[in-house]
């Protein structure tokens, strides 16, 4: 499926006061230590590179995106433990340097990319997105990057492609959670090819106009915002291309309650909690959930004719 | 009543108030998460475990050392559980569901660990009604011992509430469980030796 970015409106986001408040946390950044040895981890783990020029997107919402501090210290991230607030505190053992990703599998040129290759080839967008995690709870967060399906046609899939899996780093040294088997380390998730190749599907290296904080998976992680958050692999290190389902950590720790496709869906309850509503981080009330996270009218035709009941 | 006794008994009220002076200092200060709610929700059940915990504790500890001074702290702390069960059960209510009555009542019925949370705090304030020193004098001692041995099933509605709740991570519940076994597995040993 082919889309061309329209040239959008500058789209007010996040509020000045926002950004002016980071401007102020930068100059603080500079003036302490630049060396990560001295300085504390919530300051190392915090965005310190601008990421530009971004196109805008008309898949992002208008929605006011979630507080900057809310995004990044209240994390699903277990690579650094189970508690909401153990990623900042504890990813700054994560060195994002040097990273590669190797795309490959049933692909005619299996390549592996770094992440100065992939800034150069892949024009960056900023996608608005919501993110809805299983857990009933939800955020806006403006994320910086690129469509999937790009860096998938850049390596030209075989006929018997039919999904695609994602793996993260599996580094006991850098990534203290994984000492435990809390879930099967690396942490893998999948998606079906056309789910892979969809426009809304991306690679994103970045929030709020600059690289990704480590604790939201960084330097390059998926978003797939139609399906609870934690189908959204972070820190990926692999990208395969394969012709049968992959295996995905959730659903190996509980078949039963993470199912491989995981799309939001109010009708369909987790089976110990109800989906039907959610609480938007920063707001007081709980919201209806909407089918999809209210991207039905992009991705239902997706699942038409499947019970999404039994394929959850 | 007894100086001493009066004296322990304050001692411990200010304590037992301390998580939730913690809880609104951290409040006042922005430090309950993004999701404050969930933070203190989770808190106040954490709490709740331990009180109760506590005041299963007291007869085994009395028991064991012969500490007759500690009989007293065993009402005081069970209605300390009591409480936070209370103030664990208005964060729902008021805090989570914003008096949705229709969706609570939906709650009770359709999802176990809110079904059996309710049970629990249903249990916890009959017998917190019936520590009352009328109402055990009215019932007779052996009418009141009978009933007040729903605490034990208290014990073991409230951990397992706690650990259908949890994501993933069943450290905590089960650390629970396994002192709440070792409290109920010692009265169920002093029993067999009478």
């Amino acid at each position: 499926m082919k889309y061309l970015l329209p040239k959008i409106k500058e789209n007010e986001v996040t509020s000045r006061d926002l950004f002016e408040n980071r401007r102020e946390w930068l100059k603080i950044m500079g003036a302490l230590s630049v060396s990560s040895a001295i300085a504390p981890a919530t300051l190392w783990a915090a965005a310190s590179r601008k990421l530009g020029p971004l196109e805008k997107s008309l898949y992002s919402t208008s929605e006011e995106a979630t507080a900057f501090k809310d995004v990044t210290r209240y994390n699903n991230f277990y690579e650094f433990g189970t508690g909401k607030e153990d990623p900042v505190k504890f990813a700054d053992s994560l060195k994002t340097d040097g990273w590669k990703i190797s795309v490959g599998g049933e692909v005619a040129k299996p390549t592996v990319f770094d992440m100065d290759q992939l800034l150069k080839k892949f024009p960056l967008e900023e996608r608005i997105y919501r993110l809805r995690c299983v857990e009933a709870w939800s955020m806006v967060i403006p994320w910086v990057g690129f469509p999937l399906h790009k860096l998938i046609q850049a390596v030209e899939p075989t006929g018997s492609a039919k999904y695609v899996e994602f793996v993260t780093l599996h580094d006991p040294e850098q990534m203290p959670g994984q000492r435990s088997p809390i879930l099967e380390w690396p942490y893998r998730e999948g998606l079906r090819l056309d789910e892979a190749l969809h426009p809304l599907t991306i690679l994103s290296v970045g929030i709020f106009g600059e690289v990704l904080p480590n604790q939201n998976g960084a330097p390059i992680r998926l978003v797939v915002p139609w399906k609870y958050g934690f189908k959204s692999a972070k820190s990926i290190v692999q990208i395969n291309l394969t012709e049968t389902q992959p295996k995905t950590a959730w659903n190996l720790a509980n078949s039963r309650e993470y199912g491989f496709y995981s799309n939001v869906n109010p009708a369909v309850n987790h089976p110990r909690w109800s989906q039907r509503k959610e609480r938007r981080i920063g707001e007081f009330r709980k919201r209806e959930t909407l089918p999809f996270n209210g991207y039905g009218e992009w991705v239902a035709s997706l699942y038409s004719g499947m019970d999404l009941e039994k394929f959850f | 009543m007894d100086k001493r006794a009066a004296n322990l008994k304050n001692c411990v009220l200010v304590a037992a108030l301390l998580p939730l002076v913690f809880l609104a200092v951290r409040s006042y200060l922005g430090e309950l998460t993004a999701n404050p709610i969930e933070y203190v929700s989770q808190a106040t059940g954490w709490w709740t475990l331990c009180f109760l915990s506590i005041t299963l504790a007291i007869t085994p500890i009395r028991k064991l050392f012969k500490f007759q001074w500690i009989f007293p702290l065993r009402r005081l702390f069970g209605l300390i559980a009591f409480s936070y069960a209370c103030v664990h059960l208005a964060t729902w209510v008021v805090l989570d569901q914003f008096f949705d009555f229709e969706s609570m009542l939906l709650d009770i019925k359709d999802r176990p660990y809110i079904t059996i949370g309710m049970s629990a705090f249903v249990i916890t304030s009959i017998l917190a009604y019936i520590s009352r020193k009328s109402i055990r004098l009215a019932l007779g001692s052996q009418r009141w011992v009978h009933i007040h041995r729903l605490i034990y099933v208290i014990a073991i509605l409230g951990v397992t509430h706690f650990y259908l709740i949890v994501k993933r991570d069943t450290t905590e519940p089960l650390v629970f469980a396994a002192i709440i076994a070792v409290l109920l597995a010692a009265r169920f040993i002093a029993r067999q030796k009478k």
